[in-house]
């Protein structure tokens, strides 16, 4: 048994359902309980989908458990083909369904529906919603790839082509990234065969194998299918993900190696020069901590190590299968990697690192929340409002355009930092108010003035009046580890704050306060300060730097 | 404004007429249905009882669920979590309830302000017959006196949604203290927003029904103690298995429609008034004023609704009363009525105030449901989350039944925020010209 909060995935048949709900004409029909249907509300609100998903749920009852749930599937799956008229059908189970052991694939075959089959078994105990989306999307190709179709290239003069593979419903920013890829393929010489498994058709799978390579964005999705391509039908796969203006640059010279040819773009971004201009210098060193999809996250360590010159004190990812690019990346920074799904781990190291800034998930704005530290998403789980309206992609040359947007949106600008830390008791224009183009901020301080917890992004109307009044009182007693007065309660601590110094630590900014308390007390510990003073404080900063 | 005036207004019951709505028979399917199940009703519970925590024993899935129905609105950090059932624990190499103490008190340890801990029971946990009860009554006489722990199912394949609410507050009326007052009491049953209750609290207080507690109260030390001078007014009409609870603690049920609606509420204070001996004038003292003001605040609403045609998925079996408060004060006429589950019982007063011809049906199969949705091309459509946009995509005006849940829509002074909700939408729809 394992204790959760929050989770940052949800069990492997909602995987199954992101890879059905993406494809065009198949239907998925689940062995499951009523309230497994919850699942629907991820695309119709979440993703504002238009149409219900392709999914029909058994609902069995317990009066069913004792009877026949197996004849209660069969029913299920005669009435979705002959309403829904897929051309493939997909069976399996949820976690319920799982331990009563009906064997959903094994009675779907038996049926003869008329079209084909899938069965997936998606093991709810052991694993999640990536795997399960991983495993859907390998399996439905297994089954419907022409593994004899010929190579595109072979009879269009030659032009490379591929497919793209990985992009599901609810994907975080999939739709974009989808369209940005195809123009950045498009642009280097490279035909696009098909794109899967988002708005893919039947007929569109079937021909995967007429494509030279495959391009991997998403490996937590759309990896397993890539290996088994590579294997079986020979074509190989990027393994580069295309995000960040270094990390398109090394994608597009991973594809010029796979198709022989050099790749020169005629598309560009403004990040080099964004990030070069000087009211960036701001941005310089600043400490952030960066938590999501293990792959995601340390791609975007890079970006933000590399393209933003921010100082990366922390590093993890939530899920094992790329935990690997998450080790080695925290190895070339010199960070512990925090590899976990637990919520309240993730909780605990970004209160310890203090960082300034999260680039996190849905999940991670929750604990900026509590600990007063803007964050950036980057990464699902993900939040209605992390599904804009206006063309948004992460990957691709316009996508490092949003990343860095997005980087900088919630930070406190550079000449209004210097401004804060010059004038600390203005009472109109404090660090607690927050930055000051997010304009809510200010409200909020004051219905908790004692709460440095600047909002980290511009809620959404709803959250305003759902969320503040509890953010505001949570803050409000709940004090975070970065306004703690006196000692940490840790019994092995050998020194206390003077009533001083811990005014004049108060005088430091919020964004910078729990690096100068963190690194006072480093200072006080290493030189057997016992009362910190102010003095210690300004010891400290010479000592350290900023 | 005489009493009289009001009650046409609020087109009072009249139940001769009605009398043979007890014979309507509710369309029964079985097929899919979509409705939440049992847990989601955690998400205001868990805000209603301030010093309770939830935790669900169950798989990744309830925890998802729990995230996805309330975690975009939960920015505190919630009290309720999930106990996720490995691997390990299916296959029997982990003791089920060593596993289970652990986790409750690293739990308790976090949270020293807790005070009742509910373990809820969900799909996988009941299939696999864990014995939460056990496991409660253990950890009850482990923690003792400081927390209480109780326990109770909001599986998927018992329950749906509200029946959540249900299933914990008959927890709690199982193992309320035994009242031994020989005063006669009175206890509001079902959660209620915080400022509904102060007002019903004000209005008995005023009429001279005294003492009256709410179940569920806001703090576990206030839960009202249950005895055979214990008189209940049920708050929604969903708590079967609390009610049978609280009989069979010796309390008796006062029976009256639901506080939804000027008349409503009205007819449901009466009820309490009635079985307390309150004399008619200090009732119409007490309840003149805010009648009036209730059905006022519900005139402009009328105008937008009268005439439109509203159709009911299944979702919280709120679904009954808040059509008659449609048909009978706002004018709407109703098509197809769905719930869940429909307990006659308890609906009794209520289906007597339905118009003619309406269609009730209970249970679902959403396929046909939604072929009859779409035949009739209803004006509003009431259902769950998952069916919103895609019948908004095709040019039908819904209400997410969720918001009839988590608003505050008893008592006089919200009748108009029911019907607000309703409005909401059409009115929208005109606005746009996009």
């Amino acid at each position: 048994m394992k204790l959760a909060v929050w989770t940052y995935e949800g069990p492997p048949h909602v995987g199954a359902m992101r890879v059905a709900t993406a494809l065009k004409d198949v239907h998925f029909v689940i062995h499951a309980p009523q309230g497994d249907t919850y699942a629907d509300l991820l695309f119709t609100m979440i993703e504002r989908r238009d149409a219900r998903p392709p999914v029909t749920y058994t609902t069995f009852e317990a009066r069913d458990l004792g009877g026949d749930t197996a004849e209660v599937f069969k029913r299920a799956v005669r009435d979705a083909v002959d309403r829904f008229e897929p051309k493939a059908a997909i069976v399996g189970a949820s976690c319920t369904a799982e331990l009563i052991q009906d064997d959903p694939g094994g009675l779907a075959a038996s049926m003869g529906v008329g079209v084909p089959v899938v069965p997936v078994e998606l093991p709810s105990y052991t694993r999640k919603e990536h795997w399960g989306a991983a495993e859907t999307f390998y399996q439905v190709c297994r089954r419907l790839v022409d593994p004899e179709l010929p190579r595109a290239s072979a009879s269009n003069g030659g032009k490379p082509t591929c497919n793209i593979l990985g992009a599901t419903a609810l994907g975080f920013r999939h739709r974009d990234d989808m369209t940005e890829l195809r123009r950045l393929l498009e642009d280097v010489g490279i035909g696009i065969n098909v794109i899967a498994p988002l708005n893919a058709g039947v007929d569109d799978l079937r021909r995967l194998g007429a494509a030279d390579f495959n391009v991997v964005p998403y490996p937590e999705t759309g990896e397993t299918t890539a290996r088994w391509l590579e294997r079986d039908l020979k074509q190989p796969f990027t393994k580069t993900i295309p995000i960040g203006v270094s990390g398109v640059r090394a994608f597009l010279k991973e594809v010029g190696d796979i198709v022989g040819k050099d790749m020169a773009p005629s598309l560009s971004s403004n990040l080099p020069w964004w990030s070069r201009s000087i009211d960036s210098n701001y941005l310089t060193g600043k400490r952030v901590f960066v938590f999501g999809e293990s792959a995601r996250a340390a791609a975007i360590a890079r970006v933000a190590r590399d393209e933003m010159a921010f100082e990366v004190v922390g590093l993890g990812g939530y899920n094992r299968e790329g935990a690997r690019d998450v080790r080695a990346m925290a190895k070339e920074l010199g960070v512990d990697p925090l590899i976990t799904d637990d919520y309240l781990d993730v909780e605990a190291r970004i209160a310890e690192l203090q960082p300034e800034m999260i680039l996190g998930t849905q999940m991670e704005r929750h604990i900026g929340k509590r600990l007063g530290i803007p964050c950036a998403v980057i990464s699902a789980p993900v939040h209605v409002q992390d599904f804009p309206s206006r063309y948004s992609p992460h990957l691709g040359f316009e996508g490092a355009n949003v990343l860095f947007d997005t980087f900088i949106h919630p930070l406190v600008m550079g000449l209004e930092e210097h401004l804060l830390g010059m004038f600390r008791e203005d009472f109109e224009f404090s660090d607690e108010a927050g930055p000051s183009h997010l304009g809510h901020g200010a409200a909020k301080a004051a219905t908790a003035s004692s709460a440095p917890s600047p909002a980290a992004e511009a809620p959404s109307a709803e959250e305003i009046v759902v969320s503040v009044p509890e953010a505001a009182q949570e803050a409000a007693t709940a004090e975070p580890a970065a306004a703690q007065p006196t000692t940490d309660d840790a019994s092995d601590v050998a020194w206390s704050w003077s009533a001083d110094a811990e005014r004049e630590l108060k005088k430091i900014p919020f964004f910078v306060r729990g690096k100068a308390r963190r690194n006072t007390e480093r200072f006080a510990s290493d030189h057997g300060v016992t009362m910190i003073t102010v003095d210690t404080l300004y010891d400290a900063k010479a000592h350290y730097g900023r | 404004m005489t009493t009289l005036e009001l009650d046409r207004i609020a087109g009072c019951a009249e139940p001769a007429q009605h009398a043979k709505n007890q014979q309507i028979e509710p369309l029964r399917e079985r097929g899919q249905r979509e409705v939440f199940c049992g847990l989601t009703g955690i998400v205001w519970l868990h805000r209603k009882i301030q010093d309770a925590f939830f935790l669900i024993v169950g798989s990744r899935t309830c925890a998802h669920l729990m995230q996805s129905a309330a975690g975009v609105m939960i920015f505190a950090e919630p009290r309720f979590a999930t106990a996720i059932l490995e691997e390990r624990d299916l296959a029997g190499l982990a003791d089920a309830n060593e596993e289970l103490d652990a986790v409750v008190q690293r739990l308790l340890a976090r949270r020293t302000d807790i005070k009742t801990l509910f373990l809820v029971g969900s799909c996988p946990s009941e299939v696999i017959k864990l014995d939460l009860k056990r496991a409660a009554a253990r950890l009850s006489a482990q923690y003792a006196p400081d927390v209480r722990i109780l326990n109770y199912s909001g599986s998927g394949i018992e329950t749906t949604f509200t029946q959540g609410e249900d299933a914990c507050l008959a927890a709690i009326a199982e193992q309320s203290p035994a009242e031994t007052s020989e005063e006669t009491s009175l206890v509001v049953v079902g959660a209620l927003a915080d400022v509904v209750e102060d007002q019903f609290a004000r209005m008995f207080e005023e009429m001279g029904v005294a003492p009256v507690r709410f179940l569920p109260a806001r703090k576990s030390a206030e839960m009202p103690a249950i005895g055979p001078n214990t008189r209940y007014l049920l708050a929604h009409p969903y708590l079967r298995d609390t009610a049978a609870a609280l009989e069979e603690r010796g309390a008796q049920r006062i029976p009256a429609p639901f506080p939804l609606g000027v008349e409503g509420v009205t007819a449901w204070l009466k009820a309490a008034a009635d079985a307390w001996g309150v004399p008619q004038q200090t009732f119409d003292d007490v309840t003149a004023a805010p009648r009036a003001r209730g059905a006022r605040s519900l005139e402009r609403y009328r105008a937008a609704l009268a005439g439109k045609r509203a159709f009911f998925f299944p979702d919280s079996q709120l679904e009954i009363p808040i059509a008659r408060f449609l048909a009978r004060e706002l004018g709407m006429k109703l098509t197809e009525v769905g719930t869940p589950y429909l307990h006659r019982a308890h609906l009794s007063e209520e289906i007597e105030m339905l118009p003619d011809g309406v269609q009730l049906s209970e249970g679902q199969d959403v396929d046909k449901q939604l072929d009859r949705c779409r035949d009739l091309r209803p004006d509003i459509t009431v259902c769950g989350l998952g069916l919103a946009n895609p019948l908004e995509a095709e040019g039908l005006a819904t209400k997410w039944s969720i918001e009839l849940v988590f608003t505050p829509i008893q008592g006089y002074d919200q009748c108009a925020d029911l019907a607000e909700l309703f409005a909401r939408p059409l009115l929208r729809r005109e606005r746009l010209t996009v």
